[in-house]
């Protein structure tokens, strides 16, 4: 029952709870979206290049990723990341990679397939005048892409992504199977050392939600913003 | 790559004593598939039920339905799966806990029930978009054909709603099925927790996460169809997807 709850553990675990957890999390996120969205807007543009062995390589990638599950893919990345190093430093023994690296690697390459097909639906949103338009006034494919399809698709889809990225913010917490300290890694650590997995667990969801929350609330007002300006 | 690579791994004996490595993959798959089977008719029933309460008139239902889509979408699942796991036992009354961790196959059973909440949230969401796609007309000739509220969702909006929203079902249930995989954490030996362990016995990691990729993406094209078919199948005439 709730009648031997102690608010006191969770108050000595918050200095390791928010500054080596919460900020792996928080970094981990944000350059995880940041490389996801440049890896996914390539992908994206691949797709919709008209060149047929490139849409096709695209394709193929993102459907893949987007069969198979997370924690299969941070498992596969876990174990292949070494030898992909290995092959490409030349060395003559699989490289040790942190585990932030690894995650890291892990994540970009997973949200890049679903960052992909936003981004891929945000381009095809764009009137079909503006790149024509652009091709008239003499733009190159690169400076069409630079200056007018991709800020409008971009600006069209920032509700869209950000909610995606909320998604990644949850996803993060399943670097807990290879261990890592993350925010929940960082909750389970205490939780299995002190014997309160009721206080950590809950409180673990507790900042989880809240976090989310917030940032799903933005989402609406920006979503009504975005809205009126069109 | 200096890896050596054994492709007659799957055929030699598990040290589990239960038949080849294969068949260790092939129990996982099953347990990936029973549990999803299961978390996906909770989340269909209860995402209904939630979905449906957020269409309907009244002020107090759309409020609930609100709280709830809110509450399963932003916890992760895995600390949603903690939750129950963990948590859920301990806060119950003694007898009921001690019943819960009591359980055969707890792993199974909260992995059903944690994904499947988690998945209704989705579901609501979903069949909410459905019933709010329909014209405004098909709710008021309900009415003026003397149907009840109930009648009026039974007969007349969900049955089109439904139809309307079957391919994003479809990747939802896909959802369901790759999420069990979460459930590793709680020790449910599902297909990607079968294949970590083989990778733990025999040490032959990619051709143990070679051989669970592939039945992924086997499960995927087995669904992906099936729903094809489900969709030509119901299709509504004088839809874009219609006859």
């Amino acid at each position: 029952m709730l009648g031997n709850f102690d608010f006191d553990v969770i108050r000595r675990a918050l200095p390791y709870l928010f500054y080596e957890g919460m900020t792996f999390t928080l970094t981990l996120t944000g350059l995880a979206a940041f490389g996801g969205l440049v890896f996914g807007t390539a992908l994206a543009l691949m797709r919709l290049s008209g060149l047929k062995l490139l849409g096709r390589i695209a394709g193929v990638y993102v459907d893949f990723m987007r069969s198979l599950p997370l924690v299969l893919v941070i498992f596969w990345f876990y174990f292949l990341v070494p030898y992909i190093g290995q092959w490409l430093t030349g060395a003559s023994r699989p490289i040790s990679v942190g585990a932030f690296a690894s995650s890291l690697i892990t994540f970009i390459m997973f949200e890049a397939a679903y960052f992909s097909e936003i981004m891929r639906a945000g381009i095809q949103s764009i009137s079909r005048g503006q790149p024509a338009a652009a091709s008239a006034l003499g733009l190159t494919y690169a400076q069409t892409m630079r200056y007018v399809v991709l800020p409008q698709a971009f600006r069209n889809m920032l509700p869209v992504l950000i909610t995606q990225t909320i998604v990644l913010f949850q996803d993060t917490s399943l670097v807990y199977v290879l261990s890592i300290t993350d925010f929940l890694g960082a909750a389970s650590k205490v939780a299995q050392r002190d014997g309160r997995l009721v206080e950590m667990y809950l409180f673990a969801a507790v900042v989880y939600f809240t976090i989310s929350c917030i940032a799903s609330f933005g989402v609406r007002r920006l979503q009504a913003r975005i809205a009126i300006i069109r | 790559m200096n890896y050596n690579w054994n492709w007659g791994i799957f055929f030699q004996p598990n040290p589990m004593g239960t038949g080849t490595y294969l068949d260790m993959l092939l129990s996982g798959l099953a347990l990936t598939l029973k549990t999803a089977a299961l978390a996906w008719v909770i989340a269909l029933i209860t995402g209904s039920i939630v979905g449906v309460m957020r269409t309907l008139p009244s002020k107090g239902a759309t409020w609930f339905g609100f709280a709830y889509v809110e509450f399963f979408r932003n916890m992760p699942l895995l600390v949603q799966l903690f939750l129950w796991f963990f948590v859920l036992p301990e806060i119950l009354p003694r007898a009921a806990g001690l019943w819960l961790k009591q359980l055969p196959n707890a792993p199974f059973w909260t992995a059903a029930i944690g994904v499947g909440f988690f998945m209704s949230a989705r579901v609501a969401v979903q069949l909410q978009a459905g019933i709010s796609s329909l014209p405004r007309g098909q709710k008021m000739a309900a009415t003026a054909l003397g149907l009840t509220t109930v009648q009026g969702y039974r007969y007349v909006l969900l049955p089109m709603a439904f139809r309307i929203i079957l391919p994003p079902l479809t990747s939802e249930f896909l959802n369901t099925i790759k999420n069990t995989a979460v459930a590793i954490t709680i020790g449910l030996l599902e297909l990607t927790g079968q294949a970590r362990s083989m990778q733990e016995f025999s040490f032959q990691v990619f051709e143990a996460f070679t051989a669970a990729t592939i039945l992924y993406l086997l499960v995927n094209a087995v669904v992906v169809t099936a729903m094809r078919f489900l969709e030509r199948w119901v299709a509504i005439p004088g839809y874009i997807t219609g006859k």
